[in-house]
Formats: C-alpha cells, sequence, structure tokens
C-alpha cells in the first residue's frame, strides 16, 4: 500500500481552465509515481460504487494531488421512468467523500424499468421529452444541493417525433433548471456526420456562458448503409483533426475552459494520452495569447 | 411544468419498444425511429444493439477471465451474449453485474459437458466481489498469542469482509491457477478431486489459497460464529487427520480475520450467541 | 476430547502457527508477506478498465449470435477431471444444431 500520500490535505475542488484526462485503473501507479501536469482527472462514480478496495484506494490518492469531476453514465436523465433513488443516494455518498469540482450526466437515458442496457440511448427531442427531462434534472440537483452539468450526446437515429433542435432543447434545460452544459466537441462531430447538420454551426451556436465543461474524444467509421459512412463515439483512439478544428474553433470564441480527454477502450500508455492532454492545453494558451494581443 | 402522465405514457411505450428491439435483434426497428432509408434505419439502430452487446458481453468477460480461457473466446463469446440477453443487469454498476452467471453455466445446455464450470465461475465471482469488499485491516497471526490460553476454547473470529469459501467436488483452484498464471496450461490429472478456495483481500491484491477439506470445514464453522473450541472439536470429530496449526497459518497468512472476539464472561453456564 | 485436553491442543496448535508464521515472514521479502507462503495466489491483471462503466460506443459487430458455433477451443481439453461417479470427463465440448 502507498501510505506516503497525504491523503489529509487535498487540492481544491474546483477544475481549472485547463485539460484534464480520464482516470484508467491502468494508470493509476504511474499517475502517483510521476504526478504529471495535467490540469484534472474525471471518473464515471459508477466505477466507485463498491464498498472498499483498490478503486477507493487510488482514487483517494489521486484526488488529493488533483481536482476532479464526477461524469455519471447511469441516471438515465432521459428515462420515462422515475430516477432511481437508489443510484442518486449513490453519487451523493461519492460527491461527500470526493468533493468533486464538477457532476457532468448525459442527455439519454440507460435504464428502462428495472433493465440497465449500458449505453447511452437517443430520446426525441420535444416539448414533452423537455417537461420530462427538466423534472429530474431539477431532482437531481435538488437531491445533490449543487448544479449539474448536462452532456449533449453521439446519436445514430433520429426520431420522426423532434421538432426542436437539440441545441434549443439544451439551451431550455439550462434555462428551466439552471444547470450547466457539457459540450463534447467530437458527439457534435459524429452527430453532425451521421444526421447531415454542419458542426461548425453547431459550435458556433452554441450557447458558452453555460458551458462548465469541454469534452475531446476519438472515434470510429463504420458502413452506414447506402454507401453513406457512420462515425461511432468509440473513445479507442486519438481526437481526429476535423474535431481539433471545431476544438480551436470554440475556444477562439469561449476562451479557455475545463477540457477533458476521454479514451476507454484500447487504453494507451499514459505518455500518449499526456500528449493529447498538452495539445489542448496548447489550443488554450494560443488562445489566451491572441487575446492579450489583441486588448 | 412538469411532464404530464400522457408524457411519461408515450415515452415509456417507445422506450419499452425500443428496449425489446436492443435485446432482440430479429425485432424490427421501433416505429418512430428515422433515418433516411430503410437499410439506413437498420445499420443505425444496429449501432445501439453492438453497444449494449459488446459492452455487456465485455463486462462478463472481464469477470470470469479463467471461463473464457477454459472454453476459448468464441465459445465463450457466445454464451455471454446468450446470458446478456436472458439476464441483462438490473443496476447500473456493471463491477455487480454477473453474479448469476455461475448458475446459468450451470443451466446452459452446450456447457454440460464441462461439470466443474459452474464452480469455477463461483470461485472467479467470489474474487470480484472480495475486489470491491470493504476495507479493513486483517489481524497478524501474533495477535492470538496475546489470548490467554485458558480462553481460546471460547474465542470467536470474525472474518474480513472479503473473505469467502468456494467448495467443489472440482480441483477449481488448480483449475484456476495454471488457467491464470500459466502461458501454457498444465494438464489437471486425475489425482487432483475435490478442492476448496478461501478467497481473501488484505490489502489490495486478491488472494485464492487452497484450503485442506478439513480445514474449510473448521473455517466454514468459524465464519458461521462458533467459538474455536467448537469449531475445532467437529473438525477433529470429522477425523484426526485435522491439522490446527496450519488451518490458523492459511487463515491468518491469507488475511481472513479482522478481529478476535473474546469470550463472553458468564457468571454461570456458557452459552452461544 | 475433554474441554482441558483440548485447551492444551489449542494452546499448543496456536503456538505452532505462530512459530510456523514467523519462519515464514523472516524469509519474505519486505512488503511481500501476503504472499511470501507460497500458498495465496494473486490474480493478473485486476487493475484493468476492461468491463467498466464508460460512455464509449463500440464499433465492433457483435449482437448477431447466429455467426456462433457452440465448439470449445479453450484450454477445457486439458482439463481432465474424475467426477464424483468415478468416470473422468475431459473438456471436449460438441457442437449443437442450429
Amino acid at each position: 500500500m502507498q501510505a506516503d500520500h497525504q491523503l489529509a490535505t487535498r487540492v481544491n475542488a474546483a477544475l481549472p481552465a485547463r485539460t484534464g484526462v480520464g482516470l484508467k485503473p491502468e494508470h493509476y501507479r504511474e499517475i502517483l509515481d510521476t504526478q504529471p501536469d495535467i490540469g484534472w482527472f474525471e471518473v464515471h462514480p459508477e466505477n466507485y460504487m463498491g464498498a472498499g478496495g483498490p478503486p477507493h484506494h487510488y482514487l483517494e490518492r489521486v484526488r488529493a494531488l488533483y481536482p476532479l469531476s464526477l461524469h455519471g453514465v447511469g441516471l438515465s436523465i432521459g428515462a420515462a421512468g422515475p430516477l432511481s433513488v437508489d443510484h442518486l443516494t449513490r453519487i451523493k455518498a461519492l460527491i461527500d467523500r470526493y468533493d468533486p469540482g464538477q457532476f457532468s450526466e448525459h442527455l439519454a437515458w440507460s435504464t428502462h424499468d428495472t433493465t440497465y442496457l449500458n449505453d447511452l440511448l437517443p430520446l426525441p427531442y420535444t416539448r414533452d421529452t423537455l417537461d420530462l427531462v427538466v423534472d429530474h434534472v431539477d431532482e437531481v440537483q435538488e437531491y445533490l444541493r449543487r448544479r449539474m452539468l448536462i452532456e449533449n450526446p453521439s446519436t445514430y437515429v433520429q426520431f420522426s417525433a423532434t421538432d426542436m433542435s437539440e441545441i434549443d432543447f439544451l439551451e431550455q434545460i439550462a434555462e428551466r433548471t439552471g444547470c450547466g452544459l457539457l459540450l463534447d466537441v467530437n458527439n457534435v462531430f459524429v452527430s453532425a456526420n451521421n444526421h447531415g447538420f454542419d458542426p461548425i454551426a453547431y459550435i458556433d451556436q452554441f450557447p458558452v456562458h453555460l458551458i462548465g465543461e469541454v469534452h475531446l474524444a476519438g472515434h470510429a467509421m463504420i458502413d452506414g448503409g447506402d454507401d453513406t459512412s457512420l462515425l461511432v463515439d468509440s473513445h479507442d483512439r486519438n481526437v481526429s483533426d476535423p474535431v481539433w478544428a471545431l476544438y480551436t474553433r470554440l475556444i477562439q470564441r469561449s476562451g479557455p475552459l475545463p477540457t477533458l480527454i476521454e479514451w476507454d477502450n484500447d487504453i494507451p500508455s499514459w505518455p500518449v494520452l499526456e500528449a493529447e492532454a498538452h495539445q489542448a492545453d496548447a489550443i488554450m494558451t494560443a488562445r489566451r495569447s491572441n487575446h492579450g494581443r489583441l486588448h | 411544468m412538469a411532464a404530464s402522465t400522457e408524457t411519461v405514457r408515450a415515452v415509456g411505450a417507445l422506450q419499452k419498444a425500443f428496449v425489446e428491439a436492443l435485446l432482440r435483434p430479429e425485432t424490427p426497428v421501433p416505429d418512430g425511429v428515422s433515418a433516411a432509408t430503410q437499410a439506413q434505419r437498420v445499420k443505425r439502430f444496429n449501432v445501439y444493439r453492438n453497444n449494449v452487446h459488446a459492452s455487456l458481453a465485455d463486462a462478463v468477460a472481464a469477470r470470469f477471465p479463467v471461463i473464457e480461457r477454459l472454453v476459448g473466446e468464441e465459445f465463450f463469446r457466445a454464451m455471454a451474449l446468450v446470458f446478456v440477453e436472458r439476464y441483462p443487469p438490473t443496476s447500473p454498476i456493471l463491477s455487480q453485474y454477473g453474479g448469476t452467471f455461475p448458475q446459468f453455466v450451470d443451466t446452459f445446455e452446450p456447457a454440460q459437458d464441462l461439470p466443474y464450470l459452474p464452480d469455477v465461475a463461483r470461485l472467479e465471482w467470489a474474487r470480484n466481489l472480495a475486489y470491491h469488499a470493504a476495507d479493513e485491516v486483517a489481524l497478524e497471526i501474533s495477535v492470538l498469542g496475546t489470548i490467554p490460553p485458558e480462553d481460546l476454547d471460547d474465542i470467536r473470529l470474525r472474518l474480513h469482509p472479503a473473505t469467502q469459501l468456494i467448495h467443489s467436488p472440482f480441483p477449481i483452484v488448480s483449475i484456476w491457477q495454471t488457467n491464470t498464471h500459466d502461458e501454457e496450461v498444465r494438464p489437471i490429472g486425475t489425482d487432483h478431486g475435490a478442492e476448496c478456495a478461501l478467497v481473501t483481500r488484505p490489502a489490495l491484491d486478491v488472494l485464492v489459497t487452497e484450503l485442506p477439506s478439513l480445514s474449510a470445514s473448521c473455517i466454514a464453522a468459524l465464519s458461521a460464529g462458533d467459538t474455536l473450541g467448537t469449531a475445532v472439536r467437529d473438525a477433529t470429530t470429522q477425523s484426526d487427520a485435522f491439522d490446527l496449526a496450519t488451518t490458523l497459518t492459511l487463515l491468518f497468512a491469507s488475511g481472513a480475520v479482522a478481529e478476535i472476539i473474546p469470550p463472553v464472561p458468564q457468571p454461570n453456564e456458557r452459552t452461544t450467541l | 476430547m475433554s474441554n482441558r485436553t483440548l485447551g492444551l491442543a489449542l494452546a499448543t496448535a496456536v503456538g505452532a502457527a505462530i512459530a510456523m508464521s514467523a519462519t515464514a515472514n523472516a524469509q519474505a521479502p519486505a512488503g511481500e508477506k501476503e504472499k511470501c507462503f507460497g500458498i495465496s495466489l494473486a490474480g493478473k491483471n485486476d487493475c484493468a478498465a476492461t468491463g467498466n462503466n464508460s460512455c464509449a460506443g463500440t464499433s465492433k459487430i457483435d449482437h448477431d449470435k447466429a455467426a456462433w458455433k457452440y465448439v470449445a477451443k479453450g484450454t477445457c481439453t486439458s482439463t481432465e477431471v474424475t467426477l464424483k461417479d468415478g468416470s473422468k470427463r475431459k473438456g471436449s465440448l460438441e457442437p449443437i444444431k442450429g
């Protein structure tokens, strides 16, 4: 056991306007041993809901050194059914224990009745589904007594019932509940390709004042039928060039924001992740110096 | 404005159809899901089908790597996919998914020729539970030396929260061991009979220890709350071969003991808790 | 066995167990005590992220189980065990129809 880290003292909770990395068990030891220059780390709370063992052992030690963001995948905000109070209770316990700088969830659903599908499933964007999501976000924020962030999803299908744009839908959730937004730039690119909208226009229209966190990840391309290509949000490779371009465009407009590199499948060695993080940091640094020259 | 009952019902019906089509690939893509053409509707909906099936089968494979090695990747994948469709998770905590997989393997027709498979799966699941069990300091055996000898008969041991015993008529520890550690598995001969596994996690590593069967029954009795005297008497009654020193060494060395509960002073008769 | 005899046996066994453990500890390198008896085995790759919750999708095709055949090609073929009825079993699995 590594007892030499001072668990009693922790760095502040707030996520800095720098790049963070999704924390993977494969990198626990290297991160604690080398203490790399990374702004913050993010985990899925669902992976830390056991009573004890290595997950908590390492997360305590990482949290002592870095701010932390909790990014939920299991609340099923977009489900027709009620939120799981058990799950909310578990999230609350983790928030109390780890004092994260942000708690975020997806504009999606993953549970129906008692069945958990382990995927972020899409919902139609209508006045009715908006009411449903708003109810759930209100409930979460009241229960946790804090503001949460809602993320735009990668989607592969659409619904004939949809009569609102995704941005409009997200903006209304934020307006009615007071929550913030998490903008996943890769998800914008993936969905734009899959449904034929312009990702640049999406980035330009997104309400940047509501953004609490940005996500970046790699995607895969597969056959979408009828000679079309379909992009899948696979988090298994480097961030693609067009996504870096969209990110640069966003940061030019918004200024530096806490930005996460997500890599969940085919996990690379730590230096590969660190290099991705430094690339995003460089884009934010360039924005800072450009901005300085202009004023 | 709160969502109306009608909204909840309509969205619920859509999601129900979505789930049925996800779990049963032969079901058509649900109404209301749109894409440019019918071919594209199917291709695109299949991304969700893949995500659900692949990620859940991956989760099962992550908990049962020895079962996967025993039957091979292809057989395992097929078996895991049947499990996923019949018994999808009921909790969003993926590390808790797979607790019923050993029972499923037991009833899975194509696996019937490998009768030891369910017990090896139980051992792997016990390791998963131990990995996530509550943290507690495991006692050193030297603590026993501080107990007055006349009290030893009446002490009880509270086992560490990670501790589990897996009994099997098959050599599950040998099977687990060679399939976990050996590049090329060692053939397990017919001289290997029943084995009992003691699963513990005194610090960060989950440990698997093979127990002599008399030690196992003594530890099971201690785990059930018997005093050391009662547990030892019962094991000795089963066979004179019972070796208490070895049993205690294995128990403490594997970090299985969290607390020694001293005898409750009784003015009259001894009573059990 | 009388309680008095058992008490003596317990004390003797406890003494022997403590002595056995002390010898084994002395031979083990620091920090590896839990593995030093040669009896307890840790697993491999316990600290891996596979099978954990994630928000990523997959491009792997894995919903079509019709493509699979139940033919075990794993290590079970070298695992021969004796069943309760005394018969011996190796791990060959017959493919099922369909």
